[in-house]
């Protein structure tokens, strides 16, 4: 098939050159020389300042009373800092939060008080003289209970918090926001089905574990401006969150910089604001001095944002035939103390937890719960990896009784290019029916395993995903492209490399309008004042959204390349076009034109004068198609998802039936990318999405006490997968069904690779031993317990 | 007190406190930024370096311990340009964020030293003490057996 793109009128698929290739990194050089520089590794000189936080030990309390007069007076300390120095509230989607605790504390860690001193060393021990003295509170560690009519509230205030239009906060509750479905007449469906399946699935708390920590160092110079050097995936939102919560201090947008170098992972923990705001602000008490703070490894784990954990209530109705007909789907959210960023996890999930399947009657309940545990947000997957476990593992039950393969049960059912979604759009192209059989195939559905080993069992499962982005239906990229004297090409744009390869793909997309080698081009990390706006790397839609920035900049320089060759020597534009690095003219075969001989300097006319000069150019995209408006009561008539990425993910595993240990023996997983820029990068992607999403449900268990203290908050308790902890085998299958408005087909993957993990080794672990684990993770414990069970039964 | 070691072939005299330790003087005093601060306490390995050509978690050594040793880092490595085994790494597209790159490029480094031909299983296990979050370890695994396939062919 050959598919012409919008922006590109002359490309065709079958004719690229740069797109589709698998190129080498172009970061690759700089961090395997360690010559990647990352915030930390920023020299500051001898004025460096350091800052230590003063945290709540208690999950709910009111604080009565900080006195800091000691660690004032302790060696070393230069300041130290309350809720009194800044009484401000900030917040991504919501401003329910504070830059310091002002008279309530509402989770274990929330930041009290900070100390700057001039070492770390004496921050911390400076920190430690800081004394609070508490009343404590009942806290609420689980959102049920936060539910309870007479729940003692949280955020009492709540009624007065503003907050993006499209939430729906509910004053004198603990319900920050609730996002409703309705759709059909669900009541009459249930009714009316031949089956109907109902159950409870439990999603525990996670934290990304990014391997580099959070760290900030910020300064407000002589002059008045504040820079914020942070390992963020959002400097531009960064740079507006400061700028507003700082405006009583007189801040302007102009006045605060944000500089993101190279960032050691973010997984959506980076994203939007957490710590860096109690950098910036204690900064502006120490003019003219950098400070640093860092979060230590434990701080990393309960004072950014985590994955929230779901209550999942979930009923569906089947015909016999095996069409569904009806989902309803109750979602409480453990959205912790603080839901700035949170609530639209929520909300997202809320408008898509039907999951990739043709539904016609729905009705979805997706319930932000404030809770006094840490604050959740963002973490790959935003939501759907969440509401995916217990949803494909309810298709599997499903499938079974009413006598249905399930892979035949979700190919039967799976949303395709027109279906009506719930919220009423409609659904993009996909190649969701290929994602599956192509899975189903790689693992060999259908045909059984046995294992030599007389302990062990075999067992295959499958299940689907989808996800679209989540952001406000105005969030923009933009990007500037400029050309050098040798015909190379500095690209400035403002997503973050996060490692996905970003940087990569944006001069992908670049050389193949401009015919300038990946080589040649620079694309740099942000800095808000010289690099062009994008809103955050999240999302899984940079490669969609600023990649279209970056194509229309091509474009555009590509036209004034034309325009300078037309004016020297009269060719009409269109008869132009560029090939290696040149000019040519399709009615004058010899002419050629090295762009190194005129990109900067221009071209000298008959008459000795000159024309053209820098080639320089600019591109921005914003998907002017969507609106979050929507009835509140039935979440009708908005647009608020741009598009759906979909796939596929299926599982070989080899269980000990005493142990309940599980070996993930064979993963194949299939994603639509509508086009992969880089393939190579599209299969980075599905390894370590995939090996992220195996940790959720084998490993990782976050643990916290009855007072709601985590207690694991290191790699030794809380494991994360090491080079053993890896499937033997993964197969990486990219479908490729162009989406209509992406640069070149493409669409985003990022998030979507880990998002079936859960669900899939749920439903592979019933394969093989007949028990159904309906609580994450599902631990070699758990699985043990329930085959014993089961067996003596 | 003072203490001397070489970092990456140079002599180094440095001024230090008995409980600084190895990987925040390296970074802080020596100005060697690519051990990275993962946790500090032995369990991430983004701090590794070679010290007479072993690898340490240098979170978990005193700078004094250190004393009269010889330090290799990634920057050390290099200066001439990159090991076969890092120009593997990098056709290979084996990183992402990289900010786990200079642990494993060196625990890599010493395990191609000791067993120039190794299984995956030796490479899973001499890796096992650098996490990287990102890649699912694959694409590192690979150009790891790579390299040692490379060396092992010369005699
Ligand atoms: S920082 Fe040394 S092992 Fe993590
Ligand atoms: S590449 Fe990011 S931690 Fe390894």
């Amino acid at each position: 098939m050959t598919t012409t793109f919008p922006f590109e009128a002359d490309a065709k698929e079958d004719e690229l050159k740069a797109v589709g290739t698998d190129a080498v990194r172009i970061d690759g050089l700089d961090k395997i020389s360690g010559a990647a520089e990352f915030v930390d590794d920023i020299d500051f000189g001898p004025g460096l300042l350091h800052a230590a936080i003063v945290e709540s030990p208690h999950a709910f309390a009111r604080i009565v009373s900080i006195d800091t007069t000691e660690a004032a007076r302790a060696k070393g300390v230069v300041r130290v800092v309350t809720g009194k120095d800044f009484p401000y509230k900030f917040g991504m989607y919501m401003e329910d939060r504070y830059i310091f605790a002002q008279d309530h504390v509402r989770f274990v860690g929330e930041q009290v008080a900070g100390v700057i001193a001039r070492s770390h060393r004496e921050a911390v021990q400076a920190a430690k003289l800081v004394e609070v003295e508490y009343e404590v509170l009942n806290p609420i560690l689980d959102p049920k209970q936060a539910f309870e009519e007479d729940a003692d509230l949280i955020h009492p205030e709540l009624a007065d918090y503003t907050h993006v239009p499209w939430f729906f906060p509910k004053a004198d509750t603990n319900i920050a926001h609730w996002r409703k479905i309705r759709k059909g007449d669900t009541e009459k469906a249930f009714a009316e089905a031949d089956y109907v399946l109902e159950d409870t699935y439990f999603v525990p708390r996670y934290a990304h574990c990014a391997i580099e920590p959070h760290v900030t160092v910020s300064k407000l110079d002589q002059a008045d401006r504040l820079t914020v050097w942070t390992a963020s995936q959002s400097p531009h939102t960064q740079r507006h969150l400061f700028a507003q919560a700082l405006e009583p201090l007189g801040f302007t947008h102009k006045d605060v910089r944000v500089i993101t170098p190279y960032i050691g992972g973010g997984f959506g923990g980076k994203a939007g604001v957490s710590m860096e705001i109690l950098g910036a602000a204690m900064a502006t008490l120490v003019k003219g001095r950098p400070l640093k703070l860092r979060w230590t490894r434990e701080q990393e784990f309960y004072n950014t944002y985590q994955r929230q954990g779901v209550t999942a209530e979930l009923k569906v109705g089947v015909m016999d035939d095996g069409t569904i007909t009806a989902v309803e789907h109750k979602l409480y959210w453990d959205a912790g103390a603080y839901v700035e960023y949170g609530a639209n996890v929520v909300n997202a999930a809320g408008l898509s937890a039907t999951g990739p399947y043709r539904v016609p009657n729905i009705s979805n309940d997706s319930l932000c719960m404030y809770t006094n545990l840490p604050p959740g947000g963002p973490y790959r997957g935003f939501g759907y990896s969440e509401f995916h476990f217990g949803l494909e593992s309810h298709m599997d039950r499903i499938a079974e009784a009413i006598g249905m393969d399930p892979v035949e049960f979700r190919r039967k059912n799976a949303i395709v290019e027109g279906d009506e979604l719930s919220y009423g759009g409609h659904m993009n192209p996909s190649g969701m029916i290929e994602a599956i059989d192509k899975v189903a195939d790689a693992i060999e559905w259908g045909v059984e395993e046995q294992s030599d080993n007389p302990n062990t069992v075999m067992g295959k499962g499958i299940a689907l995903f989808w996800k679209a982005p989540a952001m406000p239906p105005n969030a923009s990229s933009a990007s500037f492209l400029k050309f050098n004297e040798d015909g190379s090409i500095n690209i400035t744009v403002s997503g973050m490399e996060l490692g996905q390869g970003y940087l990569t793909v944006m001069a992908q997309i670049a050389s193949e309008i401009l015919t300038v080698p990946v080589e040649k081009i620079r694309v740099e990390t942000p800095d808000t004042d010289r690099n062009p706006y994008e809103w955050q790397t999240v999302a899984s839609h940079v490669t969609w959204s600023s990649g279209l920035a970056v194509e229309k900049a091509a474009v555009e320089a590509r036209a004034k390349i034309f325009d300078v060759i037309h004016q020297v020597y009269g060719y009409e534009d269109d008869s132009l076009y560029l090939e290696n690095e040149k000019v040519k003219c399709k009615t004058d075969p010899v002419f050629e034109k090295p762009l190194s001989d005129f990109v900067i300097d221009g071209i000298q006319t008959d008459e000795g004068t000159w024309r053209g000069g820098p080639i320089i150019a600019s591109g921005k995209f914003m998907p002017e198609f969507t609106n979050a408006l929507s009835d509140p009561e039935t979440g009708q008539g908005g647009h608020p998802n741009v598009h759906y990425t979909v796939g596929a993910t299926g599982v070989v595993v080899e269980i000990d039936k005493d142990t309940g240990r599980i070996w993930v023996r064979k993963a194949a997983l299939a994603v639509d990318a509508g086009k992969a820029i880089n393939p190579d990068l599209v299969k980075g992607q599905i390894v370590g999405g995939l090996v992220q999403g195996l940790a959720t449900v084998l490993y990782e268990d976050m643990r916290f006490d009855e007072a709601g203290k985590m207690m694991n908050p290191n790699f030794t308790d809380y494991k994360i997968p090491t080079a053993f902890d890896i499937p033997d085998e993964v197969v990486p299958i990219i479908v490729e069904v162009p989406q209509p408005d992406g640069p070149f087909g493409a669409r985003g993957v990022g998030e979507h690779t880990m998002i079936a993990a859960a669900p899939v080794i749920a439903n592979a672990v019933y394969d093989a031993l007949g028990v159904r684990i309906k609580s994450m993770p599902v631990t070699q414990e758990k699985v043990a317990m329930a085959y014993l069970e089961k067996s003596t039964s | 007190m003072n203490l001397e070691l070489k970092v990456n072939g140079e002599q180094w005299v440095l001024d230090v406190a008995a409980a600084d330790v190895l990987l925040d003087v390296l970074r802080e005093q020596v100005g060697t930024k690519s051990p990275k601060v993962g946790c500090e306490r032995g369990d991430c390995g983004s701090c590794t370096i070679l010290m007479d050509g072993r690898s340490v978690r240098s979170c978990l050594v005193l700078a004094v311990e250190a004393e009269g040793h010889d330090i290799v880092t990634v920057e050390g490595i290099s200066y001439e340009g990159m090991s076969q085994l890092q120009d593997l790494f990098i056709s290979n597209n084996s990183f992402q964020c990289g900010f786990c790159a200079p642990g494993i490029v060196l625990s890599a480094t010493e395990l191609l030293e000791l067993n120039p031909n190794p299984s995956r299983h030796d490479v899973q296990e001499a890796l096992a003490g650098n996490l990287c979050r990102c890649t699912g370890y694959e694409p590192i695994i690979d150009a790891v057996l790579a390299a040692g396939q490379g060396q092992g062919e010369t005699p």
